[in-house]
């Protein structure tokens, strides 16, 4: 999956981190880092980190399945 | 007698389990001098302007005013202005979150399951149950022991202290009947028992270290050294009462707010995978601290066309803000897809709900199993009846009619 | 038909049937194409980028992809709305003829537009010297390729890797190279690090951070030349001011160019600053009359701000790109008088040393700092710019969650110095200068002259290259 996090939204609240700690990292008080290409078994955490995001700064892939269509 | 203001209205009992009209009329003026000279600020744009203004304390010990009462909380992380919180807080964390503790909440999550589903298992045969006493109140209380380290027994102990305290404390036109004046009086013994209680714990494990994380705040030596010996109960309390209240109320909101749509019920049974974004919608539409009390302003502040004089008392109004039309289409009604519900129902700023992630990951397991396992659950009575905080607001029993407890 | 209907049936119809072509397929071109689709335009859309990857985040590869936690080619851009465009990629533009209408592509191909969004960003300046530019060890950083390769060359452990350049993104490979236990030193001509962004007086602040972090910091030198081995690898750097530093990997992170070269002969305002346009994003002809069929986003426009003055200002910003883009799509299928403006506060992160640096407004827009919240010494704090008794900016060094404070002090023109907080005062705050760099001047600005006498035949012109 793909995923991209609005750092400047991002407080460093780390509320993803609690919830993806294998996807999102903080190091410090507040500098987040994460893998903006997830694997899939990690959708329904990741899910929660959106969600749970008290900025709403993270932005999950809205095309998730379908054809992207890049062609080269 | 003067005309009672449409927060001092909100604030009466009798309208506990609908504060939201009134909600309706406090917002006409975001920011609402009231008449004893404390401002309520009721609008989402302006609550989150205070919850980020430099010139706004959380430290009742900085107002002018001299006979407070006395603060439970007092020192804790929810009462003190940085630096001190800033230090405090990053002190309790190391034990708690990221970046020293990433996965500890993540962990909890299969003894959250095992419990809920012990909790749903000893519904089996009955007919009527109590979603409060039976399943919204043990599952956090229970947690909440494990993550601090409270022996299981002392769950019936620091229940009836707390719920002592929280009947005590009134904010509205009622504080002073008679009937709420013994209950007032009732909360110091019931405060002094509760830190007592913690103090003798913390002191045990001081002596004898043991899992969870009171044991770890008072033996660790991090960077930053111990919490202070004369705040360390008051954040222990705080992480104890405040790491279970909320979720409690959260719990059995979300079953009313269900309940009350079943379109809503029907979505999330058919679509589990939506009670993440649906809890947050719960929360947003019945948040768990309505409103908070300790902040005031340490300097005049212009805002919403008014001007908060230096000193002036504050109330944060969570429950009115996330109600508030101008940042919430159809803030009435739940809409378990909301884009960008940036709701406050956690508060927003330094003093973000420490509990949050939590809470969360709780709720979440506790609605999910709820929707699985419990067969035709219909309201006995709406509206159920009402604890009398105003801050933690939640019904104290709701009561359910149910065909039986699924596998 | 009243005149209003009349000009909503010409906006459907050209929802309907034009052409448009975004040239740069990165973060702005992405996301204008998203809001092109979710403004009903439908007609044929065509994205063309020099690089073969469909579009990328970039941020990350200064962090997680050198640190080696996340591969290089795991930072493609998660979409919004399907975009049903055509793909052009790994071709680059190389040219804009305005008269027939049509992005000219590097394999001779013509694609014609009726409306043309330029967002063809900046590319890493390369080391000065081609010779040693080309030696084996020698890097720079912009693309997912660069971040790749630099990668690998640093799990290959090198004995000292040597950074020239000391803005965000040299800083922050520098943390990386830390977090990774690699020797660093770190030659910046300036006197600090991240001066040019913030100036002098946190400059001083970042430079003590590298330093506590092991850097070998050395500020004020320039790198004169690189010597590379027999088999063509880079060895060593000669510094002006004549000493040397051992190293076997060596980035050049000397800032960003403009990626404008296509358009010479288009006839825009374009040149060493970047596209010029209207807040709107409609790009500016050299006479500086606006057009109506060429836009301009991301890093490559260059616009004036209502909150600086007017003035133009290119801001190479995450969020730049994105609301940049967003707006620039919106008036590509609009009309006056549903022209969105681009009013973006700027504001930046970034992360290196455990510090989260994070800053609102425009920094060197001011010409005093003062310190408003938190302990420098701590490395949490918050400070304030401010020119002419109005606040103009804002940073903060793991203090993030009082930033949209001071961003709406800027937002209302607040007061320089802003009120001070009701707790956690530093122990100084007293303004002072904050220290910003005179701008250097660009060697390679195009002149422009005016020819003409008659009103009607005054056009401003490049003077020819010679």
């Amino acid at each position: 999956m793909r995923i991209v996090v609005d750092l400047n939204r991002c407080q460093g609240y780390a509320q993803c981190v609690f919830l993806a700690h294998e996807v999102f990292r903080l190091s410090g008080d507040e500098t987040l880092t994460y893998e903006p290409n997830p694997d899939d078994e990690q959708r329904l955490r990741v899910q929660r980190a959106a969600a749970a995001c008290p900025v709403q700064a993270i932005v999950i892939d809205r095309l998730e399945g379908a054809e992207r269509s890049v062609t080269p | 007698m003067a005309e009672e203001t449409p927060w001092q209205q909100s604030l009466r009992y009798a309208n506990r389990a609908n504060p939201y009209p009134f909600y309706e009329e406090l917002r006409k003026t975001p920011v609402a001098r009231q008449p004893d000279g404390s401002y309520v600020v009721s609008t989402y744009r302006e609550v989150v302007q205070l919850l980020h203004d430099l010139r706004v304390t959380s430290d009742p010990r900085k107002r002018p005013e001299p006979d407070q009462p006395d603060n439970p909380l007092e020192g804790s992380i929810i009462t003190v202005d940085p630096p001190q919180h800033d230090v405090d807080r990053r002190r309790m964390t190391r034990h708690f979150g990221p970046p020293e503790c990433p996965h500890m909440v993540a962990d909890f999550e299969p003894e959250i399951r095992r419990l809920t589903a012990e909790l749903l298992d000893q519904m089996e045969g009955k007919t009527r149950i109590d979603l409060v006493d039976e399943f919204a109140f043990p599952l956090p209380a229970t947690m909440i022991c494990k993550v601090l380290g409270v022996p299981l027994e002392a769950i019936p102990l620091f229940h009836d202290w707390i719920e002592t305290a929280l009947d005590g404390i009134d904010f509205g036109p009622e504080a002073n009947d008679p009937e709420q004046q013994r209950r007032a009086q009732r909360v110091p013994d019931a405060v002094t028992g509760i830190r007592q209680f913690l103090a003798d714990l913390l002191h045990q494990y001081a002596e004898q270290p043991g899992p969870g994380m009171y044991s770890a705040m008072v033996n660790d030596d991090g960077p930053e050294g111990r919490l202070p010996q004369d705040v360390i109960i008051s954040d222990a309390l705080l992480l104890l009462f405040a790491g279970h209240e909320t979720s409690v109320n959260l719990i059995a909101h979300s079953v009313l707010t269900m309940l009350r749509h079943p379109h809503v019920h029907e979505q999330l049974r058919h679509q589990p995978e939506l009670l993440v974004p649906g809890i947050e919608e719960f929360l947003r539409l019945e948040s768990s601290v309505q409103i908070w009390h300790t902040r005031a302003a340490l300097e005049d502040i212009d805002i919403a066309g008014t001007t908060i004089p230096k000193g002036a008392p504050l109330f944060i109004a969570y429950g009115s803000a996330n109600r508030d039309p101008e940042r919430f289409e159809n803030p009435d009604e739940p809409h378990i897809e909301r884009p960008d519900n940036q709701h406050v129902g956690f508060s927003q700023g330094i003093h973000y709900c420490f509990g949050a992630p939590l809470a969360r990951l709780e709720v979440q397991i506790a609605l999910g199993e709820f929707l699985r396992r419990v067969e035709n659950p219909r309201l006995v009575e709406d509206p159920p009846p009402y604890r009398r905080n105003q801050i933690f607001r939640g019904p104290r029993h709701v009561l359910l009619d149910i065909d039986g407890i699924r596998d | 038909m009243t005149v209003p209907a009349m000009v909503a049936e010409v906006v459907r119809k050209f929802r309907a049937n034009a052409r448009i072509v975004i040239v740069g397929a990165s973060l702005a071109g992405l996301r204008a194409a998203e809001t092109l689709r979710e403004e009903g335009f439908s007609g044929p859309l065509t994205i063309i980028g020099d690089e073969p990857h469909e579009p990328y985040d970039r941020p990350p590869l200064s962090k997680q992809v050198l640190k080696g936690w996340v591969p290089a080619d795991h930072t493609k851009l998660p979409r919004l709305r399907e975009v049903d465009a055509q793909w052009r990629l790994g071709v680059a533009a190389t040219g804009l003829d305005r008269a027939t209408k049509q992005v000219r592509l590097e394999d001779g191909e013509q694609v014609p537009y009726d409306r043309v969004l330029i967002a063809t960003g900046t590319r890493a300046r390369q080391w000065p010297n081609p010779a040693e530019a080309a030696l084996e060890g020698v890097y720079t950083l912009r693309s997912r390729d660069d971040a790749a390769r630099l990668q690998q060359a640093l799990a290959a452990r090198p004995s000292r890797v040597l950074i020239i350049g000391a803005g965000f993104i040299g800083s922050e490979m520098a943390s990386v190279c830390r977090e990774l236990d690699l020797p660093v030193t770190v030659a910046e001509r300036g006197s600090a690090p991240l001066v040019g962004a913030l100036g002098g007086v946190i400059g001083e602040i970042a430079a003590e951070m590298q330093r506590d972090h092991g850097v070998d910091l050395r500020c004020g030198v320039g790198v004169s030349s690189l010597e590379g081995d027999a088999d063509g690898h880079v060895r060593r750097a000669r510094f002006s001011d004549g000493t040397t530093v051992e190293a076997d990997v060596v980035v050049a992170s000397l800032g960003s160019i403009r990626n404008v070269e296509w358009l010479e002969g288009s006839g825009l305002a374009s040149g060493f600053w970047g596209v010029g346009c209207d807040a709107g994003g409609r790009a500016f002809d050299i006479n500086g009359v606006v057009t109506d069929s060429v836009y301009v986003a991301g890093d490559v426009a260059r616009a004036p701000h209502v909150l600086y003055e007017y003035q133009f200002l290119a801001m190479e910003h995450w969020d730049n790109a994105v609301l940049g883009a967003q707006a620039a799509a919106h008036n590509m299928v609009n009309l006056e008088p549903h022209y969105r403006p681009h009013l973006l506060l700027p504001g930046f992160w970034s992360g290196q040393f455990g510090v989260n640096i994070k800053s609102v407004g425009v920094p060197s827009f001011g010409d005093e700092i003062v310190f408003t919240q938190g302990s420098v010494e701590e490395r949490r704090f918050a400070a304030a710019y401010g020119r002419r008794g109005r606040i103009v900016a804002a940073v903060t060094f793991n203090h993030g969650k009082w930033l949209e404070y001071y961003g709406q002090l800027i937002e209302e023109s607040g007061p320089f110095p802003p009120p001070p907080p009701g707790w956690d005062r530093p122990d100084d705050t007293k303004p002072i200068p904050a220290q910003f760099p005179e701008l250097g001047v660009p060697t390679a600005i195009p002149e422009v002259v005016l020819t003409g006498h008659d009103p009607s035949e005054r056009k401003a012109v490049f003077r020819p290259r010679r």
